[in-house]
């Protein structure tokens, strides 16, 4: 996998018993109280990875605040998801509303053969689409045809970069350019590339939530990452800091 | 293998989805094409990048409202 760092992000710091005592105290707590607005990270964010089945299966039982952690540790994730996907703050929030309560009401139906955080990803990028679509009708299309061999693909402006554009900019300002980038590209380029390389989705995957062909996935995806290539460039050309 | 062919086969060549043969012909080129060089470079950065960044905090409205959804639908039960 290209993106090494990918999976740490979600791996923890805090050890297991600190986890299982923390959810062992809110577990008796009255649902108001677990699902507070004014503090819904009872139960520290960053337990490890490792007891998400032990999460899953709680909140499968009707533990409502066990699913309430796994919403806290995955809010972030799910928003930036449905934002890139939309576009829309509105329609961001909306789907990701929808899929912790669609994925609340149909836990029964994941068998734990992939990763909760995977399956909630199909879900919200599912509820992400049908916004989408619904927007934008004419903008987005099912499939496409693979564009033929004289198609030229060939990026005319390759500029030094530079060293370590990442060490030129600051958080924010790498997340605005980041952002800026991503929200130029066609809802088409857009979605492929967030589902294969934001979320790390295989391309059958992709393919499967695009409801297009695999070969139509790694098309869009390559068209995607040339096109941010070259408009991060106009970023990152040695010598210019923007 | 000349730049128009190297160009379509860097993503799937950053993916590791090639077989060997088409692997090696497209290494050939980049080993004598300074210009695809600098693109597969430079889009790997860009995966990287967006790979790397992590997810900025929930704006306090916007999570205020998905607790207050969860716990008027899922609190009804």
């Amino acid at each position: 996998m290209l993106c090494a760092t990918f999976m740490s992000e979600q791996n923890g710091k805090g050890p297991m018993a600190r986890a299982a005592g923390a959810r062992a105290r809110l577990a008796g707590e009255p649902l108001a109280d677990a699902l507070s607005t004014s503090n819904p990270h009872r139960i520290p964010s960053t337990v490890a990875k490792e007891d998400e089945h032990l999460l899953v299966a709680a909140a499968k039982g009707g533990d409502l605040s066990a699913f309430n952690e796994l919403v806290s540790r995955y809010e972030r994730k799910i928003f930036r998801l449905t934002m890139n996907i939309t576009r829309n703050r509105e329609d961001a929030e909306d789907a990701m509303q929808d899929a912790f309560l669609k994925s609340y009401a149909h836990l029964k139906d994941f068998a734990g053969d992939s990763r909760f955080y995977t399956w909630l990803v199909r879900i919200a990028a599912n509820e992400a689409l049908m916004r989408l679509r619904k927007r934008r009708p004419n903008q987005f299309s099912l499939d496409e045809p693979i564009p033929g061999e004289n198609e030229d693909l060939i990026p005319q402006d390759i500029q030094d970069w530079g060293p370590s554009p990442e060490q030129r900019y600051g958080q924010t300002e790498m997340h605005e350019i980041l952002n800026g980038a991503i929200d130029e590209l066609s809802p088409d380029f857009r979605t492929a590339f967030v589902l294969r390389d934001v979320e790390q989705l295989s391309t059958e995957e992709t393919a499967k939530i695009l409801g297009i062909s695999v070969p139509a996935v790694k098309s869009r995806l390559l068209r995607a990452r040339l096109k941010l290539r070259d408009k991060l460039g106009r970023y990152f050309r040695q010598g210019e800091v923007h | 293998m000349n730049c128009q062919s190297a160009t379509r086969e860097i993503s799937n060549y950053i993916d590791g989805d090639m077989d060997a043969g088409l692997r090696h012909d497209l290494e050939v080129h980049l080993h004598g094409c300074q210009h695809c060089t600098v693109v597969l470079n430079q889009v790997k950065m860009t995966v990287e990048l967006f790979c790397d960044e992590e997810p900025v905090e929930l704006p306090g409205d916007v999570r205020s409202r998905l607790y207050d959804a969860l716990q008027k639908k899922l609190g009804a039960k």
